[in-house]
């Protein structure tokens, strides 16, 4: 029987959002790409919340973003509201989301793809893996057909044996009731892949002619809409918002959940995967906090293109009857009708500890993985994951070094490191409180952390670069300028500093000690300061940043210097763990199973003493 | 190659008083210039030649600590290749810790078990071969600190510090959960509320630093308990330990009335007897606070002896304390071997596996062979070092200094009215630090409790 055989260079499987970047890394790095999806009108699918973004995953797409990849730029087109969240916080810690158009994001990717050189996008269910010697030599399709590469990049998302979970009734399917992937696990596991299977949830969505809104509460989006990406001009996307809404459950809802409990499939034990603690279903949160009187409920639309709203704050894997039974509790849901029911749904992923921090798979080489298949959570996560990946499989193609981002460096080094060295019990979302270095690695400097090593990888325009050299340029000026600039203390200057509450001046102060109180900042002192010059908002920002937290920023900064001297012993590859004398036996095997690349990623496996660690760096002296 | 600067007593404590305080690293000869004064008055140590020794005086904060010689030796010819300097000292065990802690206060850090040894080897100054004895001195050296580390907190103590990091947690979650999910959670007032807790548990570890100061816990020596059913002649046994050569047995003056601690020094090695109130009641243990009690303190200990009735038969007691000795050091003691025997040696070298010794307290005869098989297992490496222990409670003292400083931080962070996210940083340190003392490591700690604490999520 004769097939169909082609050549590529990479393959990837899937084109969520993981898949996207991956397949866009490549293309745009030269490469003949081609990605499947099992779906064409699914591709970058947001079939959880509509939204891009959020505490620290805005982080994530902003680092995306500087190396060069889509995310931003796509919200950006596509966002319908958004918001800095943590305002009133540390700089550290603001972060954009935006509500995005589902359908219009969909769109906008899907034109990317297609328009993109080097990239063909095809439907269809890639079956197998084809490895020869340790090293992929292509794919094969559920329909036989054969595709020669020299990469293959996993984003199978939440496809790999999906099954949802209504309630008493499961379907074996992928999420919004999209064809699963049957075959892919079992080459995995010839491959000698150890599998994991995982477990997700989304709420419901109510058409949003059947909401009351007069009962809820309007959030609306910032006046002013920060973009996502370094590469959109903020003037080009101001626009007129659509609201989200906020509602609370009530005793009675609780009551309703906890009468049905032993319908719950979660509660029953019929879900055997591993849920996510971030996103408790509604069901959780009454029974684990039982003290609590009523839950936020936020309803946020789906997108301009449709009334359907997703109902945040309840996922629930309840039956059908009871869904609507204790939505309808709920102010201003009192005549709901469901348009898509909540569910559960659980894949195949694998043990991503299998995997080195290039994201190649250890035993494979030239077989890469990204996203939700390595057992994280969330479009962002999966984005980076994917970016990372796909410039991986690109440098190994071409020869050249790959890239790892480091925990100091980017929240996305901190994603991967997180994901190939701890154990995973659930989806990984990734959170601010992971970041250790979290004041270097703020979303306002991402450009200026990892503008340079995209545009070293090729991804980032050589405009777009000197562009950050010179904001650089600008910031040190400008900061060197406020700390040489002397304020006396005159009367204009002392009824300034009335007004503001502000300690009176003695004799006078730079203006650089004057930004440093608490109660005043660079914005505010302009009018004391004649000679300043007409600076962008961006590097007006950094220079305030930068002056204000210096001291809480030179800490940290010391901080990395100590993480970075174990960081860069590198631990040769063939290292055998076996004949190093003095391990703990439970060290000893650690290593040799996850074979770290450095004594820092070594420390941090659990399991792993620092006298093992002290015993690794004299071993590696006497070699 | 190391920027940092090391400090530790370098011979093991002994009842003479006479020690060595050494530091190592490239700030050496400059901190001791900080504690240093000459007779002669300004000489500065930074100044004079080479593997020199000078005469003079540590000082710290109070005033005179020592009468010391100083040897100062620059790198690389020295035991480390680095710039080092030797504090002889004469004014006892209690002098010798106040040196140690006035370099400590200049900037010097404590060495880590081996750490001498691994900057040595690190800077060539040892053969490549002896890799392998570095390694071995870490890990054996580890194991015991970190146990010791654990063990020496009395209970009470190490309660105290799990409940202030319980408490430094939640707070740590309740931060980081508000940011994570500000839309969840608001901290509105929340800095006047966490600046009480700050301050709780601020004179908590003042509380705690407190007892370290003035009970002068010093707790060198193999920590021993005398195990027995009654009447099995453990007191007696231990007054002739104890009367073998009165002059050596010290009652360290200035702990609290009501811990006494005894020192043994037995053969070449001292032997810490701890008890809560004389050593009589030691001795009676069993009797006096149940075996459930004295199972207690011999879990704590490095070296157990079982003191075995040789004129009656093995009772319910006997097999109890054999079930407890069994992975534990130890040594048997078959007493009143000038009574006829009921139960033999052979017997209890079967039940137990240990050396089993036939002695008489009365007759004064076995003890010197319980004396050498002491030193061996101590020469062997089944007993370790007593230094280390030492060391352990500085240690902690440094920890809950540093842990103190995190706090006053995050109150100078509130009292700057700093944003909220600044205050988890030094509250995670503080965390971080406390938790060495017990040695946990920190790692998803406070993700796990922003899960069981908070209500979380979409």
């Amino acid at each position: 029987m004769s097939q169909l055989v082609r050549e590529y260079q990479v393959v990837v499987v899937g084109a969520g959002h993981a898949g996207c970047e991956a397949g866009l890394a490549c293309a745009r790095l030269g490469l003949e790409t081609i990605i499947f999806t099992v779906s064409v009108d699914s591709i970058a699918l947001m079939p959880c919340n509509p939204n891009i973004g959020g505490s620290s995953k805005g982080h994530l797409v902003r680092d995306l973003d500087a190396l060069g990849g889509e995310m931003g730029k796509n919200i950006d087109a596509t966002f319908i509201q958004s918001k800095m969240l943590n305002k009133s916080k540390g700089p550290a810690v603001h972060s954009l989301r935006a509500q995005a158009d589902k359908q219009a994001y969909t769109n906008r990717m899907r034109k990317t793809l297609e328009v993109t050189q080097h990239l063909t996008v095809k439907q269809g269910e890639v079956a197998r893996i084809i490895v020869e010697d340790g090293k992929v030599k292509g794919v094969e399709t559920y329909s036989k057909a054969v595709y020669h590469c020299q990469a293959v990049i996993l984003c199978t998302g939440t496809y790999l044996r999906a099954r949802c979970i209504y309630g008493d009734v499961s379907m074996h399917t992928g999420p919004n009731g999209l064809q699963s992937a049957d075959y892919l696990t079992d080459s995995l596991k010839e491959l000698g892949l150890d599998m994991l299977r995982f477990k997700t949830g989304t709420p419901a969505r109510i058409d949003g002619n059947t909401i009351d809104y007069e009962k809820m509460e309007r959030q609306s989006g910032d006046d002013v809409v920060r973009p996502f990406s370094f590469s959109t001009q903020a003037e080009e996307i101001q626009k007129e918002q659509v609201p989200c809404w906020l509602t609370y459950t009530n005793e009675k809802t609780h009551e309703i959940i906890r009468r049905n409990l032993d319908r719950s499939p979660l509660y029953a034990g019929v879900i055997e995967g591993t849920g996510p603690r971030y996103c408790p279903s509604i069901e959780d949160k009454v029974v684990r906090f039982s003290d609590k009187d009523r839950h936020q409920v936020f309803i946020e639309p789906e997108g301009l293109y449709t009334s359907e709203m997703y109902v945040g704050g309840m996922s629930s894997s309840l039956p059908e009857d009871v869904q609507y039974e204790m939505y309808r509790t709920v102010p201003g849901l009192e005549h709901a009708e469901i348009v898509r029911s909540a569910y559960a749904i659980e894949y195949d992923c694998i043990d991503p500890r299998q995997l080195d921090p290039t994201l190649e798979i250890r035993s494979i080489h030239g077989l890469f993985s990204a996203g939700q298949f390595n057992g994280s959570s969330g479009y962002e996560e999966a984005a980076a994951q994917g970016l990372i990946a796909g410039i991986n499989a690109a440098m190994e193609i071409l020869g050249r070094e790959m890239l790892t981002l480091d925990r100091s460096q980017s929240y996305i080094g901190v994603l991967i490191d997180d994901l190939v060295t701890k154990e995973n019990k659930e989806p990984y979302r990734m959170m601010t409180s992971r970041a250790e270095y979290r004041l270097l690695l703020r979303q306002d400097n991402a450009d200026l952390r990892l503008r340079e090593i995209g545009y070293q990888i090729g991804l980032v325009s050589e405009e777009e670069y000197r562009h950050v050299l010179w904001k650089k340029e600008k910031i040190q000026e400008e900061i060197k300028r406020t700390q040489k600039t002397y304020i006396g203390g005159g009367e204009d200057v002392q009824r300034f500093l009335r007004e503001h509450k502000s300690a009176a001046l003695k004799s006078g102060a730079t203006l650089a000690d004057l930004i440093r109180r608490p109660e005043l900042d660079y914005e505010m002192l302009r009018g004391l300061d004649e000679g300043r010059p007409d600076l962008p908002l961006d590097v007006r920002e950094q220079v305030n940043i930068h002056i204000k937290y210096e001291g809480y920023i030179q800490r940290q900064k010391k901080q990395v210097q100590q993480f970075e001297k174990l960081e860069k012993k590198r631990l040769p590859e063939d290292i055998d763990y076996e004949k190093i004398p003095n391990l703990r036996n439970e060290a000893r095997q650690k290593l040799s199973l996850y074979r770290p690349v450095s004594l820092g990623q070594a420390s941090r496996i659990s399991g792993v003493s620092p006298s093992d660690i002290s015993v690794l760096m004299v071993y590696l002296m006497a070699q | 190659m190391f920027d940092d600067t090391i400090a530790a007593i370098s011979t093991a404590v002994s009842a003479s008083g006479i020690g060595i305080i050494r530091m190592s690293g490239v700030r050496a000869l400059e901190i001791a210039d900080q504690v240093y004064r000459s007779k002669k008055k300004g000489k500065r140590l930074v100044d004079v030649p080479t593997h020199t020794i000078h005469y003079g005086h540590i000082y710290d904060r109070d005033g005179i600590v020592d009468e010391v010689l100083v040897m100062v030796m620059r790198g690389p010819r020295t035991f480390t290749g680095e710039d080092t300097v030797e504090i002889d000292c004469h004014g006892g065990i209690y002098a010798m810790k106040k040196v140690l802690d006035a370099v400590l206060g200049h900037g010097a850090r404590i060495a880590e078990p081996g750490e001498f040894t691994k900057r040595a080897f690190f800077n060539g100054r040892l053969d490549l071969s002896q890799a392998e004895a570095v390694m071995d001195v870490i890990q054996s050296k580890d194991r015991y600190a970190l146990k010791n580390s654990i063990q020496q907190l009395r209970g009470s103590v190490k309660d105290r510090i799990i409940q202030i990091r319980k408490v430094i947690l939640r707070e740590i979650a309740r931060i980081e959960c508000a940011l994570d999910d500000p839309e969840h959670m608001s901290l509105d007032g929340y800095g006047e509320q966490l600046r009480e807790i700050v301050n709780v548990q601020r004179q908590e570890i003042d509380r705690l630093l407190s007892t370290v100061e003035s009970g002068k816990i010093i707790r060198e020596g193999v920590k021993t308990v005398i195990l027995g059913k009654p009447n099995a002649g453990k007191s007696s046994l231990l007054n002739v330990l104890v009367g073998e050569d009165k002059a050596i047995v010290t009652s360290i003056p200035g702990t609290t009335r009501d811990v006494l601690e005894e020192y043994i020094h037995f053969g070449g090695i001292t032997l810490h007897v701890v008890d809560t109130a004389g050593i009589r009641e030691t001795a009676d243990i069993v009797e006096n606070i149940g075996v459930e009690k004295a199972l207690d303190q011999a879990g704590q200990a490095d070296l157990l002896l079982y003191v075995a009735d040789a004129s009656v038969p093995l009772d319910e007691n006997d097999l109890r304390i054999i079930e407890m000795i069994r992975d534990k050091q130890a040594v048997v003691l078959v007493n009143k071997s000038d009574l006829p025997a009921v139960v033999g040696v052979d017997t209890l070298e079967a039940l137990t596996g240990k050396t089993v010794i036939s002695v008489s307290a009365k007759e004064g005869s076995g003890l010197e062979r319980l004396r050498s098989c002491v030193e061996s297992m101590f020469f062997q490496g089944s007993l370790d070092l007593p230094e280390d222990v030492y060391i352990t409670s500085l240690r902690h003292k440094n920890a809950l200094e540093e842990a103190r400083e995190s706090l006053d931080q995050v109150s100078e962070s509130l009292d700057a009215g700093m944003p909220e996210d600044f205050y988890s940083i030094d509250l995670m340190h503080a965390y971080e630090t406390l938790g060495y003392i017990l040695g946990e490591s920190v790692d998803e700690d406070v993700i796990n409790e922003i899960f069981e604490s908070f209500c979380v999520g979409k």
